[in-house]
């Protein structure tokens, strides 16, 4: 087997007995990435010197009998988060010339427990998008492809496109992510990976660059249930920086991945059955079902009447915190300025239009306009208003069940292209993720399937507040249950 | 409600980004789209529903009000695009 397709704890136990050199496993997934990353464009920058330098100390601190968690292990890190002294774009042109003289406090808990970094991957601009085609660092290709149509490049979601490409394609062990309103979850269904999207608060913001502020939630890549809760547990943790970090303590989350789902009881939301969505994910999703009743959980139907207005609420909520947190890029402090702004606010205009792409331009339009004077009542108040019952549906929810199983997007990677005519077709792929950054509960995307084509397909499981443990417990049943086999067609080997 | 292209031109004064001619057409059409998608919120009675802020599920912490952390003028300035001694220069803004 090759070095590049271990899993996390799998090369973790090999690091520690010796078996296994850090050296080798950076070199390897190094050679990887300059095999691959010309087509997949996964990755804005690759950090070489770095990742081998880290590695070395790791094997150092290997060679002594110290490791932490991840001692070793090579990460992909999402260009959203701030890592000192390596440039920071958010995939967008107007942080092209930004290098952070901090380091975000996900990654420095990853560095303290002895990662290696890789790199910077790509994105959506700002995180703003399903496809990952709003980078102004040029698209990702899905290592996945069709089976009866091999020249088709898909899409691999987004906004975390980079991250989810580089952990499929074998380019990275695991990667860090951001969902705002499905950026991890929609792209590893779109890639056939696990993405995890915890608790608000469970992961600090502080570092990551802001989106949308009450909706941003950091979380990991990984390919199996296990590794993201090895991954999830070292990012975690409460941080005085961020206003909003919880100060619990974080459990054994890789441990929960063991847990029994007998007697659990499991809901499934009838509102989540859309229209037109395809018949293979409704089958998928009724073998879920099946899965979870073979493995002794009860199963029951729930229903939460707001799902509709998700989608709608949240492109008034996070377009308006958008447009209040991107006012900073302002062409004075830090980023892209332009040429020849006669007075500061020409200087403002010129830098914004220039620096900000198509669809940011967009939702700061958006927000700007339902916060604007006349309309905050009706616009952003009533989204407010209609956030509150969100989440109240998930409440009650919650008073009967112990999770929610649900598919996590309504189809499965389209083509580069597809979509691209209307902005609100695009929005619609985040109608089954984006409810849960509403509320902010948990939940994470099961790799249990492939459609017709040959495409994989997620499945999500959606827990309490702060119960990301029975999450991971019934994702790990459904990995065991769906046994995914199919390996991308673009991958290190 | 339905946007028009002066509408659009103050929001994009008030969004401080430049627009072209052409654009502001483009992007009139794309706001109205939206907004027109948004307007099923008026379907759902909102009649006494606090408005929620947040996700998190906790009050937010306090803590003392002190100087913690600070003193960095180059790190802060590392990244200005022009600076005049340890401040960020803007063109000029008083005559």
């Amino acid at each position: 087997m090759s070095l590049t397709d271990l899993t996390i704890a799998e090369a973790r136990a090999r690091l520690r007995a010796g078996e296994i050199t850090a050296r080798a496993l950076t070199e390897a997934h190094l050679a990887a990435i300059g095999a691959l990353n010309a087509r997949l464009n996964a990755f804005i920058t690759v950090t070489e010197e770095q990742a081998l330098a880290q590695a070395d100390a790791a094997d150092a601190a290997l060679a002594r009998g110290e490791h932490g968690a991840l001692t070793g292990i090579p990460l992909a890190i999402k260009d959203l988060f701030c890592t000192t002294g390596v440039r920071t774009t958010a995939g967008s042109a107007i942080l092209s010339p930004f290098v952070p003289p901090y380091e975000s406090t996900v990654t420095a808990n990853l560095l303290r427990e002895g990662a290696v970094f890789l790199g910077k991957t790509n994105l959506d601009e700002f995180a703003m998008g399903s496809s990952n085609m709003t980078s102004a660092y040029g698209p990702v290709e899905n290592p996945w492809k069709r089976r009866q149509d091999d020249s088709a490049v898909l899409v691999p979601g987004g906004s975390s496109g980079g991250s989810a490409a580089a952990v499929a394609a074998r380019l990275a062990m695991g990667a860090t992510g951001t969902d705002t309103g499905g950026s991890i979850r929609q792209p590893a269904s779109f890639c056939g990976i696990v993405g995890m999207k915890p608790t608000y608060g469970r992961c600090s913001r502080w570092g990551v660059v802001a989106f949308a502020s009450s909706l941003d939630h950091p979380g990991p890549f990984a390919r199996t249930v296990e590794d993201a809760a090895i991954l999830l547990g070292a990012m975690a943790g409460h941080d005085p920086k961020d206003s909003t970090s919880a100060d619990v303590p974080v459990p054994d989350f890789a441990a929960a991945c063991g847990r029994s789902v007998k007697g659990l009881r499991i809901g499934i939301p009838r509102e989540y059955r859309a229209d037109g969505m395809p018949g293979e994910i409704e089958a998928l999703w009724q073998q879920g079902v099946a899965w979870l009743r073979d493995a002794g959980a009860e199963v029951v139907e729930v229903s939460l009447p707001h799902t509709k207005y998700g989608l709608p609420t949240y492109y008034i909520v996070a377009p308006a915190e958008a447009s209040s947190n991107l006012a900073r890029y302002d062409g004075v402090r830090f980023g892209h300025r332009a040429e020849g702004g006669e007075d500061l606010r020409a200087l403002y205009q010129r830098t914004r239009a220039e620096g900000f792409g198509a669809e940011v331009r967009r939702r700061v339009m958006i927000g700007t306009y339902v916060l604007s004077a006349g309309y905050y009542d009706a616009y952003y108040l009533r989204a407010q208003k209609v956030r509150a019952l969100i989440l109240r549906d998930f409440t009650e929810a919650f008073a009967k069940v112990d999770a929610l199983l649900a598919p996590t997007a309504p189809s499965a990677a389209f083509a580069q292209g597809e979509n691209a005519d209307d902005p609100v077709k695009m929005y619609l792929n985040d109608v089954f993720t984006v409810p849960a950054n509403l509320a902010g509960v948990p939940g994470i995307s099961v790799p249990a399937g492939l459609d017709a084509n040959g495409l994989p397909l997620g499945l999500q499981v959606i827990g309490k507040p702060f119960d990301e443990e029975t999450v991971f417990a019934v994702g790990a049943a459904l990995e065991r249950a769906a046994g995914v086999e199919a390996l991308p067609a673009l991958r290190a080997t | 409600m339905s946007l028009d292209l002066a509408t659009v031109r103050r929001i994009a004064v008030l969004a401080r980004i430049g627009l072209e001619e052409d654009e502001a057409e483009r992007l009139r059409q794309d706001l109205n789209t939206i907004l027109g998608w948004i307007e099923q919120l008026n379907e759902v009675d909102v009649e006494g529903v606090a408005p929620l802020t947040g996700a998190a599920q906790m009050a937010l912490k306090m803590r003392e009000d002190v100087v913690a952390d600070g003193g960095y003028p180059e790190l802060v300035l590392a990244n200005a695009p022009e600076r005049i001694g340890d401040y960020f220069a803007v063109p000029k803004v008083v005559e």
